[in-house]
């Protein structure tokens, strides 16, 4: 197959965004999904829908058949070595939750679970149950005033006691890719579980789980033009196999009587309940669908929109970008003297620009950098140079507003 | 400040988005900043983007049996300070009843600025309405 190295021409593959009229600079809260997503989501249920791995009948044999191709799809796009290593969950966050409560059951006081400054709270909450409930102690290393993790610090926090590593591959709020692999060399050599958040990696970045060495992985298909409400968690065989099961209900188990049950084996033991066989169609598409695409080319295209921005944006006064990440994917942070993120939003907004303000449920990180919270614009491949034109001089209107 | 017909009258001319958002601004400009002592954690509005504090008294003028709510109310973001000097022409220095019986979502609606009161700006507003129509039913209550 001839990759596509035109990325430019992926524009009119995407509904939402050939029709519109407004500048789509939000994808990293959640992408816009191409044709080929819809519709392969639409034949599953105009052709194949039935409920998986129950029935004897013909319709049945056609779902579990897509829904185990998607699953396969979604092993081969990771590099996992086994498709039974790849967990359907609803996104990154049920994801993360998931392996925190069954990793928590292993915990004690005294163990240590170390993340960053720079997580989400996707990746600070559930390890902070995981806290509660097993008496273990949340560290979390400092990230430096330029937006990447303090490795130095990371260092020092790491230690005999960390049980768990729990980071994100790609900062959602600034775009910083951290250095996972080195990461993962490091936490393991003190015999710690390693667990990356890829939320925000997956559309951007090459994720090969055994490159990285890490032990499991979260990601969200929302976040790589796949459907919402469907995610993954890969883990190692050897460690995924030995953690406790979660939520209780159908599929999950080997046999029940009202006593007790067995349970199944991976990765079924994980998906309690009628999965979003759905989505995993759409997601094993729209991963087949990033992949068409030659990826450097793809990373190229992204890299320079993110050069655009940061240039066109540091020439207007008041305006600071918040942070310039030597590996970063495809996010541009920033604030403005002259106002609010949310001054600035609402403006562009008017202007038909959709960025996202505040936060980005990063607070940790905006206390660290001391910020109320900034303005992002995140690219993805259908995004191009007029859409960041369109941003640039939106923003030097709207600083003159206020 | 501007009164509440005064910027009826103002919004009635804009025939852009510009001169909107210019007179939004201008409305934040001209709201009185909250003194820091104010703005406590307990006179917070938490939004999901922008803070607003909120503090009120009551105040009896005249004649005794009526009490009036005077509001002090502040934001982090200008334009949110704008539409805190709308709801405050609407709603400030008046009677719990009269606050209660204000229809705050419908002169959003009339102004064309309802969005801002949506769940999804997170800029506190609707919470500071909310919070606003408390005060004025428990006064409500209480001197009853």
């Amino acid at each position: 197959m001839t990759l596509r190295t035109d990325i430019t021409s992926a524009r009119a593959d995407f509904p939402l965004i050939a029709q519109a009229s407004d500048a789509y600079l939000d994808s990293a809260a959640t992408s816009q999904k191409p044709d080929c997503v819809l519709r392969a989501v639409d034949a599953y249920y105009r052709e194949s829908n039935a409920n998986v791995h129950r029935a004897a009948h013909k319709l049945a044999e056609s779902a579990t058949d897509a829904f185990e191709s998607s699953r396969a799809t979604v092993a081969a796009f990771l590099n996992a070595n086994r498709n039974d290593e790849i967990v359907f969950t609803r996104g990154t966050t049920e994801s993360i939750n998931l392996v925190a409560a069954g990793l928590a059951a292993g915990l004690a006081p005294g163990d240590e679970i170390l993340i960053s400054e720079l997580e989400h709270h996707s990746n600070i909450v559930p390890w902070q149950m995981a806290c509660q409930r097993s008496g273990a102690r949340l560290v979390a290393a400092c990230v430096t005033p330029g937006g990447e993790l303090d490795m130095q610090d990371f260092r020092a926090k790491l230690n005999e006691r960390t049980a768990v590593v729990s980071i994100g591959h790609v900062s959602n709020a600034l775009g910083t890719v951290n250095p996972v692999k080195q990461i993962t060399q490091l936490a393991r050599a003190v015999g710690a579980v390693v667990v990356i958040d890829g939320a925000q990696a997956t559309a951007h970045i090459d994720v090969d789980v055994q490159a990285i060495g890490c032990d499991y992985y979260a990601l969200s298909g929302h976040k790589a033009y796949a459907p919402m409400g469907i995610g993954v968690l890969w883990g190692r065989f050897d460690a995924f196999d030995a953690l406790p099961a979660w939520q209780g209900g159908g599929e999950m188990i080997e046999h029940v009587t009202i006593e007790a049950s067995t349970y199944n084996v991976l990765p079924y033991r994980f998906e309690a309940g009628t999965p979003n066989v759905g989505g995993a169609v759409g997601l094993a598409a729209a991963l087949q669908y990033l992949r068409s695409f030659d990826q450097s080319a793809l990373r190229k295209h992204e890299h320079d929109l993110v050069a655009q921005a940061r240039s066109g944006l540091a020439q207007i006064e008041s305006i600071r970008i918040v942070a310039e990440p030597s590996e970063h994917t495809s996010v541009v942070s920033f604030v403005s003297s002259a106002g609010h993120p949310q001054d600035i939003g609402t403006l562009l907004d008017q202007q038909g620009i959709a960025v996202r303000t505040g936060h980005h449920c990063t607070m940790p990180l905006m206390q660290a950098l001391g910020l109320p919270g900034t303005i992002r614009a995140s690219f993805a491949l259908y995004n191009d140079q007029s859409d960041v034109e369109r941003l640039i001089k939106g923003v030097e209107k709207a600083v003159t507003f206020l | 400040m501007t009164s509440l017909d005064d910027i009826r009258d103002s919004f009635e001319f804009f025939d852009d988005w510009e001169d909107k958002y210019r007179f939004l601004l201008d409305l934040g400009r001209e709201l009185p900043a909250m003194s820091d002592e104010l703005k406590t954690d307990d006179n917070i509005v938490r939004g999901c983007q922008s803070q607003v504090w909120l503090h009120s008294q009551t105040e009896t003028t005249g004649d005794s049996a009526t009490k009036k709510l005077v509001f002090d109310i502040d934001s982090d973001a200008h334009i949110v300070r704008g539409l805190i000097a709308i709801v405050l022409a609407a709603l400030n220095e008046r009677t719990p009843r009269e606050i209660l019986d204000t229809d705050i979502e419908a002169l959003f609606a009339e102004l064309d600025l309802l969005s801002h009161l949506s769940a999804t700006r997170g800029n506190g507003l609707r919470a500071m309405v909310g919070r606003v129509r408390e005060v004025a039913a428990q006064t409500e209550t209480q001197s009853g």
